[in-house]
């Protein structure tokens, strides 16, 4: 069977085991663990450069007619895709506290949802990789709606029907996509139309781009998309945002990378200045929303809206330096994301509230869960140490020489001096950083420092699985943030 | 060889490791692994300032994307990193020796000695660092461990607020900085300082561009190293333990602005005009902040903002001097008695149990003499008194500035006086006249291992400034063509500054001089404060109460629609049947989940 199979059926299995009524939290642990060891043994067995993108290829025909197969295959991105989900997967189950309603469903859902992350991040076919997302898609909206919190069925309504109709435009974009190939060629292989695209068979595809851009973009809240994502999250058991925000949300830029950027490069550059637009309100307006937010979980929604913008950033300026580090923070983000998420529940399950202003004082009970939280907030705002300060500088030095250069240019004795709009966008990213920094350390010294409140004074420390995971995710974060040449390395031959 | 710089380097870092994962079972443990690893990398570099410079140096890629960005990670051993090195391994080593007793009744004992040991890896970082990245993410770093060592206390509201302020001030300058080192890497396409100085003369076609990236650069240093007008964060980071704020808000982590400064000075020096920006900011500071020192109450308040002026006074011998060694003779010595003063504040602050209000002190001569002794050596030196050293270093800059830039170099003259003035009116109201307090009444000497400490930096805040020495550590020319009158008026303000100190508060009870401009700041923290509140705060509000009701509803409500009619249209496409099939699917988990949710 191939590996990559293997990975997808693992949490499908353990879901059919859960329904059928084995423990469902054990279960769970063992298929994601199982995971997490077999991607780390595909990514020591992954061979650089030996020609060869895909590796791990297997294909199944399941319409041979019109190109549609279960064609699974991984480069150096997608196994850092796959690293990210199965980690995730791993943390989220980890955390995962079981709910008194419907224990088993709750499981198997978090397994259906690492089953169709993994399953979008291996799939080469793009009629599959769109079928794996929409797999996940449905328990995640099943896990705010039946264990949410606050008003959740608003929230999982809201959420449903943004992401349906980003599905849905997304959808009318793959169409698109296959339609436009010349007749009697069309198919959904991937490869096979980037090797199209790059032999010139395909004609202008604009419309379908911004069908793309904007099917993606809702995935991923893009500005002024994003409105579901915070809601959604602040509702979510800690689970379903860890594995939403961590892991499914990057499918979103993961396709735009792998898709629009070699398929569309024309396009990309054509409609620059609206993608930077909408991501510099990503990072300059959310993040100024992010700042007036009252509570916990509503913070951290808007955090991540607004880190999506450093991403797309690295997307718009379409150059391998750029692209890297959007991979680079798409793994960065989705871990600190995941692990913030977790201590948010962590802390709404001992507490109650996660409102600022009846918080506080916490690292005085809680020191190790203070710490953890602290490590976890400072790799969000970009701390060098942690991989997303190589992520983002990355994507700010590969944005910064993106587009015509416009200064340090001598033009007819005159020295000209005027900044481009990738750089604009840059500047604006880069404070950005100061935002971040602005609501993070507030958050964190709204909840961990100040006197403390006598109601809390009795608070437990965090302890068991749950510690052992979010320290798990740290060290990761650490260690790739110390070495980020390892992560380059591995996805320098995914043609970015 | 070639591995000792990064034994220096990494040490520290592995000490606080340690010390994160097994300080808490044991209080000597932690203070002795961060003590040891400090004094092993103290004698580590006193041992490599002895040796010449090595001619290879091993040069990590950190990331490497061949042209178009290398990220190196590599050490630069030179001169200037040599005496950096020294300055900061040896007054690390005698800070943390001496909070072995400060903090000794204090909660939080690991955490600190863990967070000192972050800041030596990081501030050695900076030290080392051959490019403008590696600097960057030191620089970073110790914005980290002084906003861990300034949250110290974090259970009290104005140390968790303090050490929240210090990092996000510190970023908005590193905004510029970032910005400064993209336009000169995208200039050069080199990040390596020494390839940087080569290549600048390069673009000297292009002096608007150079210019905006140098002042961009310079933002950094306002940022770390405390210049206005993003000063603010300096004053307030008092909120530490006073160990702290002797070590890295006075000695060496403020300092690190300048340092970069000394590094870069061949680049700057192509560039006249960011010099004047660098010139007048620096000048600027160093008159501001002694006029704000003049009406401060708390002890190391007024410490801090004659730190201010100081680093004030080297950044305008940047912009003035001929040669890097000229602010980083005043960096040395400035390190040393500033240092020392503020332990003895720290050990005054300790006999008087916490208390830092100078107008309930008093009389402490004689109850911590040798404390009074001490203090008074780094006075001295601090205000320019001939024979100590602050004298040597502050002189020098001054006349490098009035060649160069008369207007500041006068500005700088009167700065001098008005030091002096400060600084003994701390040492009358502290160490003269009647105890104002029960506690001054009984206020104690503190233990040898604070005292010890003391006796060793009170020695080279009196004589760092000698010949000898400075011949040991640098090669400082006289400036040209100074004013024959500029060495007496010096001299005559310091008298003066002593002698109305003297009249005005040798048996003060309170202050009798009030000026609220001064005492309240210029009023510039006021008008930050209100800057958040209203500007920041308020816009943020605003945009958040549009982004609940107007974003989301104009995004919900059109979309909605929209889908209908998409999926309307859809019903009539005959393309195949996959869309239909996906369009099912998508309606059947729509209807599955109203169905789960709503029953």
């Amino acid at each position: 069977m191939s590996p990559l199979l293997f990975l997808i059926l693992v949490p499908l299995v353990a879901a059919a085991f859960i329904m059928v009524g084995s423990n469902a939290r054990l279960t769970a642990l063992v298929g994601s663990a199982t995971n997490l060891a077999f991607v780390l043994i595909l990514v020591a067995f992954y061979r650089q450069g030996n020609g060869q993108p895909y590796q791990f290829v297997s294909s199944l025909p399941v319409i041979p007619s019109m190109g549609i197969s279960l064609t699974l295959g991984a480069d150096g991105l997608s196994l850092l895709m796959l690293l990210l989900a199965s980690l995730v997967t791993v943390a989220a189950v980890a955390v995962a506290k079981t709910p008194e309603k419907n224990p088993h469903l709750f499981y198997a859902s978090l397994m259906f949802i690492s089953a169709g992350g993994l399953g979008a991040f291996a799939s080469i076919n793009l009629f599959f990789f769109y079928m794996f997302h929409e797999l996940a898609l449905i328990p995640t909206f099943l896990l705010i709606g039946i264990w949410g919190s606050g008003d959740r069925q608003a929230a999982a309504w809201k959420a449903t029907i943004y992401l349906a109709l980003g599905s849905f435009v997304l959808l009318l974009g793959l169409i698109g996509l296959y339609l436009i190939q010349p007749d009697g060629m069309r198919t959904f292989d991937l490869p096979a139309i980037i090797g199209m695209a790059d032999a010139g068979l395909l004609p202008e595809g604009n419309w379908i781009y911004l069908l793309l851009l904007v099917g993606f973009g809702i995935l991923v809240s893009l500005f002024p998309f994003h409105t579901w994502a915070p809601q959604a999250y602040a509702s979510a058991p800690a689970p379903a945002a860890m594995l939403h925000a961590g892991v499914l949300k990057k499918f979103g830029l993961y396709g735009l990378i792998r898709i629009a950027a070699p398929i569309f490069p024309d396009a990309v550059v054509q409609f620059s200045n609206l993608l930077l637009v909408m991501l510099v309100g990503n990072i300059l307006y959310v993040g100024y929303v992010t700042i007036s937010q009252r509570k916990l979980d509503w913070m951290l929604g808007y955090s991540s809206v607004m880190h999506m913008g450093y991403i797309f950033l690295g997307f718009a300026a379409l150059n391998p330096v750029s692209l890297t580090g959007a991979s680079l923070m798409l793994f960065a983000h989705g871990i600190s994301i995941a692990a913030l998420f977790a201590l948010c529940g962590e802390i709404r399950e001992r507490t109650g509230t996660l409102d600022f202003a009846e918080l506080g004082g916490l690292a005085k009970p809680m020191p190790a869960f203070g710490l953890l939280f602290g490590f976890a907030a400072m790799a969000a705002i970009g701390l060098p140490g942690f991989v997303g300060f190589a992520g983002e500088i990355l994507v700010f030095f590969g944005s910064f020489v993106a587009g015509e250069p416009l200064m340090g240019v001598t033009a007819g004795g005159k020295e000209l001096f005027q900044f481009n709009n990738y750089q604009i966008a840059t500047i604006c990213a880069l404070w950005g950083v100061v935002i971040s920094a602005v609501y993070m350390l507030r958050a964190y010294r709204r909840v961990f420092f100040g006197p403390l409140n006598d109601r809390w004074s009795g608070l437990g420390e965090i302890s068991g699985p749950a510690r052992i995971a979010i320290a798990v995710l740290i060290v990761v974060m650490l260690v790739t943030g110390f070495f980020p040449g390892l992560l380059v390395k591995l996805i320098e031959s995914s043609a970015l | 060889m070639s591995a000792i710089p990064w034994i220096i380097l990494f040490t520290p870092l592995a000490a606080a490791a340690v010390i994160l994962f097994l300080g808490r079972f044991s209080k000597p443990l932690s203070a002795g692994l961060a003590i040891g690893s400090a004094a092993a990398v103290c004698v580590l570099s006193w041992w490599l300032f002895t040796r010449p410079d090595p001619t290879e140096t091993i040069r990590f890629y950190w990331i490497d994307f061949g042209e178009a960005l290398r990220i190196p990670i590599g050490v630069t051993i030179d001169h200037l990193s040599k005496v950096m090195l020294v300055v900061v391994t040896t007054i690390a080593t005698l800070v943390f020796t001496y909070s072995v007793g400060y903090m000794k009744t204090e909660e939080g004992y690991w955490r600190y000695f863990a967070g000192l040991s972050l800041f030596l890896f990081s501030m050695l970082g900076i030290v080392l660092a051959d490019n403008f990245v590696m600097m960057f993410i030191f620089w970073e770093l110790v914005g980290l461990s002084s906003y861990i060592l300034i949250g110290h206390y974090f259970k009290k509201d104005s140390a968790a607020d303090a050490a929240k302020q210090a990092f996000i001030v510190n970023r908005i300058g590193d905004f510029g900085f970032m910005l400064g080192i993209l336009l000169l890497w995208a200039a050069t396409g080199t990040l390596v300082f020494s390839e940087l100085t080569g290549r600048v003369a390069e673009f000297a076609s292009n002096p608007v561009y150079l210019t905006v990236a140098c002042v961009l650069v310079f933002c950094g240093t306002v940022g770390k190293s405390a210049q206005m007008p993003l000063h603010v964060w300096l004053p307030n980071s008092m909120e530490g333990p006073t160990p702290v704020s002797s070590l890295l808000h006075a000695a060496t982590m403020v300092a690190a602005g300048v340092y970069m400064l000394a590094r870069i000075f061949p680049i700057l020096h192509a560039v006249p005009v960011a010099l004047d920006v660098i010139a007048w900011v620096g000048g600027i500071t160093c008159f501001a902040a002694a006029l704000m020192a003049t009406q401060q109450d708390d002890i190391k308040r007024i410490l801090a903002y004659s730190t201010i002026s100081q680093l004030g006074y080297m950044v305008l011998g940047v912009a003035s001097a001929t040669s890097a060694d000229v602010p980083m003779f005043h960096l040395f010595t400035h390190a040393f008695f500033k240092c020392l003063l503020f332990l003895c504040a720290g050990s005054v602050i300790v006999g008087m149990h916490h208390e830092q209000n100078i107008w309930k002190m008093g009389a402490l001569k004689n109850k911590m003499p040798f404390t009074f002794l001490a203090m008074v050596v780094g006075s001295l030196a601090l205000s320019g008194c001939p024979l100590f050293s602050g004298y040597y270093s502050k002189d020098l800059i001054i006349g490098f500035a009035v060649v160069k830039y008369p207007f500041l170099g006068w500005l700088s003259v009167v700065t001098a006086g008005l030091t002096a003035f400060y600084t003994f009116r701390l040492i009358f109201v502290v160490f003269l006249g009647k105890p104002k307090d029960d506690h001054a009444k009984h206020a104690e000497e503190s233990p040898l291992v604070m005292l010890v400490p003391l006796a060793c930096l009170a020695v080279p805040a009196w004589v760092a400034g000698y010949g000898f020495v400075e011949k040991m550590f640098f090669h400082v020319t006289e400036p040209e063509h100074v004013p024959h009158i500029l060495h007496p008026i010096l001299l005559v303000l310091f008298a003066a500054g002593v002698l109305s100190a003297f009249a005005l508060y040798r048996s003060a009870a309170k202050d009798p001089v009030s000026i609220p401009f001064f005492a309240n700041r210029l009023y510039i923290d006021n008008l930050y404060s209100w800057i958040v509140r209203n500007i920041q705060d308020g816009g943020a509000m605003v945009l958040s109460w549009a982004d609940r009701w107007i974003v989301d509803l104009l995004v919900v409500q059109v979309p909605s629609k929209l889908a209908w009619a998409c999926g309307f249209v859809l019903r009539f496409l005959q393309i195949g049947n996959i869309q239909a099939y996906v369009f099912f699917f998508g309606a059947g988990a729509i209807g599955l989940l109203y169905f789960l949710i709503m029953k």
